[in-house]
Order: C-alpha cells, then sequence, then structure tokens
C-alpha cells in the first residue's frame, strides 16, 4: 500500500509510456521526465516568491503583500502578467544578440541540473555515473550567462555587477566542490543514486545520513555557505548590490527577461539546495527508519521546502558583505576548512574498524577536535576582535 | 567565536517574525482605505469656512473683509463682495461674500488666513482625501464647498472650537450689555445725569 502511493508517479510514467506506439517510447519516456521538471520547479518559484515577500515583510513587522486574492496568494500571478505585459526595452549601443540570449543561456543549464537530482525512489530523470560531475559542470554554465548579460547590456553598473558575479562565484566554486569530495570520497562513487542509496541504511533507527557524522556537519556547513554564495542569496547578494550598484548585471533588463532572470536564479537556488539534500542530508530518505513509509518524494520536497525557508530566514537577517570581506571568507576561511575537511572525512574512513567500547564516542572526539579547533582558531584570528594597544601619545599629553 | 552573530541574529529575526502573529507593537501596519488612526487635533490641510446653525447661507461668519484674500502668500484666495448686507452675529450690518474660491492646487496651508480672520469665519479642515481626476476644476473649490458646520468644527478641533465660541458668545454678551446700558441711559436721561453703570 505505502509501496504503491511511494512509487505512485513512477508507475503513471510506465503506463504512460507503455500507451506509446513502441518505436516512440524512449522519446515519450524522455519527454514524460522534463515535463515535470518544467512544471513542478517554477510553480515552487512562483510559490516561493509570495513565501518569500510575506516572510521578510513579517521579520521586519510588515503585513506583506495581501491585495491580490485571498492573503495576496494570487500574487506571482499578477507579477507574472506584469512582466509579460511590459515593454522590452533593450539598450541602443547594448550587443543585442548576446542580450537576449543571457537569460536563456542562464535558464538551460539550471534546468539541466534537475536532470541529476534524485526527487525520490526511483524517481531520477537519468541516473548518471558522473552526475555529480555533470551537475557541477552544468552549473558552471550560469557564470556565463551572468557575464554575458553584464558585458552585453554596456552599461558600467551591469559590468561591474558581472565582474563582481564572476569573482564570487568562481572563488566559491572550489569550496562548494571540496565539500561535496568528502562525500564521493565515502560512498565512493559520483552518482547521486548511490549517494542517496549510501545514506538508506541505518544505525538502531538513525539513518546514516551523512550530516550525522563530524566531516558531513562541517561539510555541509560549508556547502551551504558556498550554496548561498553561488545562488546570489544574501549575505552573498553583491553582484545585484541594489544599494551600491543598482541591480548589478540586472540594470538594462526588463519585462519577461528580467523574469526569467529571476526565475533562474530560484531555479538554481534550487538545484543546489536539492543537491545539499542529496549529499548530506539522505535526499528522499526519511532521518528515522519508522518514518520510512511517508512518500519518499514528500521527504524530498519537505526538505526543499525547508531549506528555501532558511534562505529566507537568513535573507532577513543578516547584511550584505563587502566584496574583500567576501573574498577574506572563501580564500582564506572556507577553502582552508574544506582541505581540512577532507582529511577529517578520511579519518573518519579509516578509524571505522574500531571496535572497542566508546568507540564512536571516540571518533567523534578524533575528528571534532580535528576540525572544531582549526575552526576556532581561524574564526578568531580573521575575523575576531582585534586587540588594540591602548594608543599612546608622544607629545600630545 | 565565529558565527555566533549569525545564530544571535537569526535568532532575533524569529523573535519578530513570531511576534508579528502574537504581539500587536510587533505588526505596525495600518491598512490604510480599511483602517484609519484617528487623526491628531492639530492636524491642519486646507481652509474651510465656518457657519452657524443649519443653513450654510444664512449661517456663514464671512463677512468679505478681504483680508486673508490679502495676506494669502500664495495668493490662492478669491473674494468678491456682495452688494446686498446681512445680519452677522451680533446682529450688526455686515457684507456678505457673493463669491468665496480657494484654489486648493496653490494652497500650502500656511494658516495664516486663520490667524488673520477677525471674525473667526476661516478655520483649517483635517480632510486629506481630495484628489480628483480634473487637474484644475475640481480642486478650486467654492464658497458651497467649503462651507463646513460650527459643529464639523468641533468634531474636527474640539478645544480650539470651545475657545473660540467661548470668546465668541462673550463679545456677544458684552455688546448686549453695552446695548441695554445705552438703552437704559437713553430712558433715564431726561431725569437724571447718565452715571457709569457696571457694564
Amino acid at each position: 500500500m505505502f509501496e504503491a502511493i511511494d512509487q505512485i508517479f513512477v508507475a503513471l510514467k510506465h503506463w504512460v509510456v507503455g500507451q506509446f506506439p513502441a518505436a516512440w517510447q524512449p522519446l515519450g519516456s524522455v519527454f514524460l521526465s522534463i515535463i515535470p521538471i518544467l512544471a513542478v520547479f517554477p510553480l515552487l518559484f512562483a510559490i516561493t516568491t509570495i513565501v518569500e515577500r510575506k516572510t521578510l515583510g513579517r521579520i521586519q513587522n510588515r503585513l506583506g503583500p495581501n491585495r491580490v486574492g485571498p492573503f495576496g496568494l494570487l500574487q506571482p500571478v499578477a507579477d507574472g502578467l506584469k512582466s509579460l505585459t511590459k515593454e522590452d526595452i533593450v539598450p541602443y549601443a547594448a550587443d543585442q544578440v548576446v542580450h537576449f540570449l543571457a537569460p536563456i543561456a542562464l535558464i538551460v543549464p539550471v534546468l539541466l541540473a534537475f536532470s541529476v537530482l534524485p526527487v525520490g525512489r526511483n524517481m531520477v530523470p537519468i541516473d548518471l555515473d558522473a552526475g555529480l560531475l555533470f551537475f557541477f559542470a552544468v552549473g558552471a554554465g550560469s557564470e556565463l550567462a551572468v557575464f554575458m548579460a553584464g558585458w552585453s547590456s554596456r552599461n558600467k553598473y551591469s559590468l561591474l555587477g558581472a565582474m563582481r558575479a564572476i569573482a564570487q562565484m568562481v572563488s566559491y566554486e572550489l569550496p562548494l566542490i571540496l565539500s561535496s569530495v568528502t562525500v564521493v570520497m565515502l560512498v565512493g562513487s559520483l552518482s547521486t543514486v548511490k549517494i542517496v542509496e549510501a545514506q538508506g541504511e541505518a544505525y538502531g533507527w538513525l539513518l546514516k545520513w551523512h550530516v550525522f557524522t563530524p566531516w558531513g556537519l562541517a561539510g555541509f556547513l560549508l556547502f551551504m555557505i558556498a550554496a548561498a554564495a553561488e545562488s546570489n542569496r544574501t549575505p552573498f547578494d553583491i553582484p545585484e548590490g541594489e544599494s551600491e550598484i543598482i541591480a548589478g548585471y540586472l540594470v538594462e533588463y526588463s519585462g519577461f527577461k528580467f523574469a526569467l532572470f529571476f526565475l533562474g536564479e530560484y531555479l538554481g537556488l534550487f538545484a543546489v539546495s536539492s543537491l545539499a539534500i542529496t549529499l548530506f542530508l539522505g535526499g528522499w530518505h526519511a532521518p528515522f527508519s519508522f518514518l520510512e513509509w511517508i512518500p519518499s518524494y514528500l521527504w524530498f520536497f519537505g526538505k526543499l521546502s525547508a531549506f528555501i525557508m532558511l534562505f529566507i530566514w537568513l535573507r532577513g537577517t543578516l547584511p550584505r558583505l563587502r566584496m574583500d570581506q567576501l573574498m577574506n571568507l572563501a580564500w582564506k576561511f572556507m577553502l582552508p576548512m574544506c582541505l581540512i575537511n577532507i582529511v577529517v572525512a578520511a579519518m573518519w574512513h579509516f578509524t571505522a574498524h574500531w571496535q572497542f567500547v566508546g568507540a564512536v564516542l571516540c571518533r567523534w572526539l578524533l575528528c571534532g577536535a580535528a576540525i572544531g579547533v582549526p575552526y576556532l582558531w581561524l574564526g578568531d584570528a580573521l575575523f575576531g576582535e582585534k586587540k588594540l594597544a591602548k594608543r599612546t601619545y608622544r607629545f600630545a599629553d | 567565536m565565529l558565527g555566533a552573530g549569525i545564530i544571535k541574529g537569526m535568532a532575533e529575526t524569529a523573535r519578530n517574525f513570531i511576534g508579528s502573529y502574537t504581539e500587536a507593537n510587533l505588526l505596525v501596519t495600518v491598512e490604510y482605505p480599511e483602517q484609519r488612526l484617528p487623526l491628531k487635533e492639530s492636524m491642519r490641510n486646507f481652509p474651510f469656512l465656518v457657519f452657524d446653525g443649519e443653513d450654510w447661507q444664512k449661517g456663514l461668519r464671512c463677512v468679505a473683509c478681504q483680508i486673508c484674500e490679502k495676506e494669502c502668500p500664495p495668493q490662492c484666495i478669491f473674494i468678491t463682495k456682495d452688494a446686498a448686507k446681512k445680519p452677522d452675529y451680533m446682529g450688526k450690518l455686515q457684507f456678505q461674500p457673493k463669491v468665496f474660491d480657494i484654489d486648493t492646487s496653490v494652497c500650502m496651508s500656511c494658516q495664516i488666513c486663520v490667524e488673520v480672520c477677525p471674525f473667526e469665519a476661516i478655520k483649517m479642515d483635517t480632510e486629506f482625501e481630495l484628489s480628483t481626476d480634473n487637474r484644475f476644476g475640481d480642486l478650486l473649490l467654492n464658497k458651497e464647498q467649503l462651507a463646513r458646520s460650527n459643529e464639523h468644527y468641533h468634531k474636527i478641533h474640539p478645544t480650539e472650537a470651545t475657545e473660540v465660541d467661548e470668546r465668541l458668545a462673550g463679545e456677544k454678551a458684552k455688546a448686549e450689555a453695552k446695548a441695554k446700558a445705552a438703552v437704559a441711559a437713553a430712558a433715564a436721561k431726561p431725569v437724571l445725569p447718565p452715571k457709569p453703570t457696571a457694564q
């Protein structure tokens, strides 16, 4: 019974594909894998915009949008219609072709990235052996799109925004990949499906999610910071930086192209959050073995919603970083921590055969210290309070 | 420790988020067209003409002295005197304004017309929803549109209106006493030389 509900979408797809003539079945199967991605995630984007505005409003002691429909829930429809009917203005001096292609070049790689993310048991469009590599490879394409937008607009703010975006995305690509390398090391596979399966075993009733290990916890936090930076979310939204460079690379975009950029950014956020779930939070697995009867896709989308709420919460809390702070954080803090975390993951792996009493606690203390001490030391050295000596004046006393 | 500040900040925003549902002072929005804050008594926007009694044409206090027209810094008041005279609140015959227009698109709400009016005839209103789709005609208010009853004045500026009423009543009483004394003096004249009577 629970099995049937869990596999209802898979079964539905098989049944529909079965209706096609045999020669068309592969094409039909591809089609039926793409359609849900194109339907579900943009819908999630629409819901996210209204939820984000409402939540930010509440955080700032306001009501948020509440004029369109009951409780303002139809606001995304109004926003969509508005952006569709708005005039599409292309600057006279802009590079017309590149300016037109930039939003498309942002959307396509992001949508491609969803093709390797398992959203439920047996629910992955393609199970690539190198799924994780594929994800990062197409994910890097969004940097090109951002630079295309910034360069082709022929506007100094656009170019500054694009420059910042490139600097930020290239810098944070490294911690993003290095923090997921630990997972690849311990699972021994680049396939996202295998990574999720590896987290399905249980210690008693608690599942073996990677986040329940010292290296997984550290890797998860590092991954989240890098993910926020990759998807240009606050506190790393300096490529847009409304107060400094108006809207960065979006300055010369209006109407539906602007909406496409927004869609692309949010889809990127969903994709990278989904990857965080896949790598560290057990993908579509329940946290406890006795909760496994809840359908796997519900677990996945529940976790994704929690991630979206977390990012909104962060956006309501943190101010924007300065460019030098951003670079310091990436190269002086994130990168060393990621490298240390790889060593910690190796330590965890090579102490796995310890059998004596209290071995798990011992491993936790060892690995926790190996990642925790550098964290405290680096954090204090880089961002701690500067201890200034009392200033003495030679002549002015 | 690195990150402690972020946790603290997130606790603060979470407190504000939850508080916006539970505590009234953490949700400050007033949804204006449906909900309104009571207007402050000291609020003022554009002038209006005060009238006593029920009929605005009879009760208008304005005597068309044109002081406000002359004093108005942006020159937004236009007055034409009527030829006929009517008795004012003290029974004295006074001119009436035939035309009294205020161009609210010019008025700067300085209240100088109110300060200079010796007859307490022009006061500041609190009405602020005056937008129209006609740029010129609908913003030029005539005598009828400007006339508001004394009750309206009491409603929007109670303290000030009470003071004004007391002053007017005092002046009226004084004038009546004077008139009575004059009548009494006239009656007593043939018998006795006039005595200073209590006013």
